[in-house]
């Protein structure tokens, strides 16, 4: 086996067996796991060049439908409530879909911003309804009917979160390979070829737009479970600014990229608050901005780099 | 292959860009197995024809008709569904897709393949896709990015996408412009097979009459959105109009 594959495989034992070694770890790697799946929704779209600053939308919608089953169904039930988060963002996500889709670039990507805040704005007046700012209360919920203790749920919550996302990486993975997926890509390339091989460039992209949407309410509605609680600040275009700073900071259109990125991210965040609450997001910025710099193509980019170094100097005779 | 069918037929197009008149009553018919060159000087309205005929541009007035189906203001995308395929002047292809990828992706588009767990890779027709590019002198150049490649070369594989759909009629834009001159002959010889042997027929606006004269069956001379003259390449290129007009200002 190549070090190339070996590295990634000693990442993932060690996140594996993180939350065995250090407990504390646990809510964090989820939380990290959770924002990976909504990026992997951000890096969907990057693939046809378009960069939304509106996908908390989604992350929002879901992470509220899960908690509205929630308090509906006096604690809820984990499975039913991830399935209808992500049943409420795909329908979103086709409704706002279906008119974004019309445009590109930067007015995409303010249109997306448009509706993000205007369900942020809704989140927070309609107070009888959502809790305003103060949000919602998410209990943790039964597994399949089983009630379960904090620790075994956060436990269940991070590997059975783990299985899930390395099944939709390896989905979206695919997805990428296939002709749609590489029609998709050619958004940004050549959208007039597109429609003269008798393709809608416009069906294209919504394809790609819902599987986004459906991504980060993937994401969404594991943070809401996880976090015991959903604000608004879910939906708002911080949170959505994030996503795409994760998306370049992980690494632009790679599927690993968006979980490595969300991993140092969340990590980051987590701790350099701690340690430098007052400077912590200076730190961040200074590391996007090396990044861009230096490394256009993410810490997965800078990984690659390193290894055919590497490589190249094991080739020498 | 057969002939007679008309494929396209045009009535009455007129189309102008504020003062310039792009097309003024062209009326013209192209039959199956009858490969049409359009000539005429720059700014006669040849290129506007192509783009009526694919939808790009929608006339003031006037019918474009495809196999007796009015086409005229249905998209590009409806109209290359319908059997008309087109290369462009300057070659409309995916830059950050390999020459083969490129052939890949219009034929799973031909096959409308949307299923997102299959490999573009592994499509059913890559088989056929590498005897395409083969068949245009490109496959030691497969799996390289078509933006790496030299003009005459993308020239080619821009048309061989356009093959890769399998249309009945195909439209060309100056297919040869950009190829060296030396080449231009090669490149047309292994075209003009390649329609052969895929009975597609071709539409191409060219500058260069040698070429008109070696691979037409049929000339069309456009001058200031009109067709002036119609006929086989030895009546056309012998017309003292066409000789004082358009072969004049090429030389």
């Amino acid at each position: 086996m190549t070090l190339r594959r070996v590295v990634p495989l000693l990442l993932l034992v060690l996140i594996v067996l993180l939350p065995v070694i250090a407990p504390w770890s646990k809510i964090v790697l989820t939380l990290a796991l959770a924002k990976g799946l909504a990026v992997l929704g951000i890096v969907v779209l990057l693939q046809a060049g378009q960069v939304s600053f509106g996908h908390a939308l989604f992350f929002a919608v879901s992470a509220y439908a899960a908690a509205f089953l929630g308090q509906a169904f006096a604690g809820g039930e984990l499975i039913s409530m991830l399935l209808i988060g992500v049943a409420a963002s795909l329908v979103i996500g086709l409704l706002v879909g279906l008119f974004v889709v019309r445009y590109r670039y930067i007015f995409f990507g303010m249109l997306n911003l448009a509706f993000s805040m205007i369900f942020y704005s809704i989140l927070e007046k309609f107070y009888y309804l959502t809790g305003g700012a103060d949000g919602m209360q998410v209990a943790r919920p039964s597994v399949l009917g089983i009630e379960m203790e904090r620790d075994p749920f956060e436990t269940l919550l991070f590997y059975g979160g783990m299985v899930l996302a390395i099944l939709v990486a390896y989905g979206v993975h695919r997805f990428l390979q296939s002709p749609l997926g590489n029609m998709m890509k050619t958004i940004k390339t050549n959208e007039t070829r597109l429609e003269y091989l008798g393709v809608s460039a416009r069906s294209t992209l919504l394809a790609g737009y819902v599987l986004s949407a459906l991504l980060c309410g993937l994401g969404g509605s594991i943070m809401a479970v996880a976090q015991g609680i959903v604000t608004p600040e879910y939906a708002y275009w911080i949170r959505s600014g994030e996503l795409v700073f994760i998306a370049i900071l992980g690494g632009a259109g790679s599927v690993s990229g968006a979980f490595v990125g969300a991993l140092v991210y969340e990590v980051v965040r987590t701790y350099a608050a701690a340690f430098a609450a007052d400077y912590w997001q200076m730190i961040l910025g200074f590391f996007l901005l090396g990044i861009i710099l230096y490394a256009s193509r993410g810490l997965v980019g800078l990984y690659d780099s390193v290894l055919q170094r590497f490589e190249r100097k094991e080739d020498r005779p | 292959m057969s002939s007679g069918e008309i494929l396209l037929e045009a009535k009455g197009l007129e189309i102008h860009f504020g003062g310039v008149v792009a097309a003024d009553n062209v009326n013209i018919q192209i039959a199956e197995g009858r490969n049409l060159a359009i000539i005429g000087p720059n700014g006669a309205g040849k290129t506007t024809f192509l783009n009526i005929c694919t939808g790009y541009v929608k006339p003031a007035s006037g019918h474009v008709y495809f196999r007796g189906r009015e086409v005229t203001r249905r998209s590009p995308r409806e109209i290359t569904r319908l059997g008309v395929a087109r290369a462009f002047q300057i070659p409309q292809l995916f830059a950050e897709h390999t020459a083969l990828e490129n052939l890949l992706i219009a034929a799973s588009a031909r096959q409308r393949r949307w299923n997102p767990f299959e490999r573009l890779s592994s499509i059913p027709e890559r088989a056929e896709m590498e005897r395409l590019l083969d068949l245009v002198n490109c496959s030691d150049v497969a799996d390289r990015l078509v933006n790496e490649l030299p003009e005459g070369q993308r020239k080619l594989i821009d048309i061989a996408v356009a093959l890769a759909l399998k249309p009945k009629l195909l439209l060309m834009d100056e297919p040869t412009s950009g190829v060296a001159s030396s080449e231009k002959y090669g490149v047309m010889d292994i075209l003009v097979q390649a329609l052969a042997e895929a009975e597609v027929t071709a539409v191409f606006v060219e500058h260069d009459m040698g070429i008109v004269e070696k691979y037409a069956d049929k000339v069309a001379v456009w001058s200031a959105g009109q067709i002036q003259l119609e006929g086989t390449p030895a009546e056309i290129l012998e017309h003292p109009d066409v000789i004082e007009n358009v072969i004049g200002e090429e030389v």
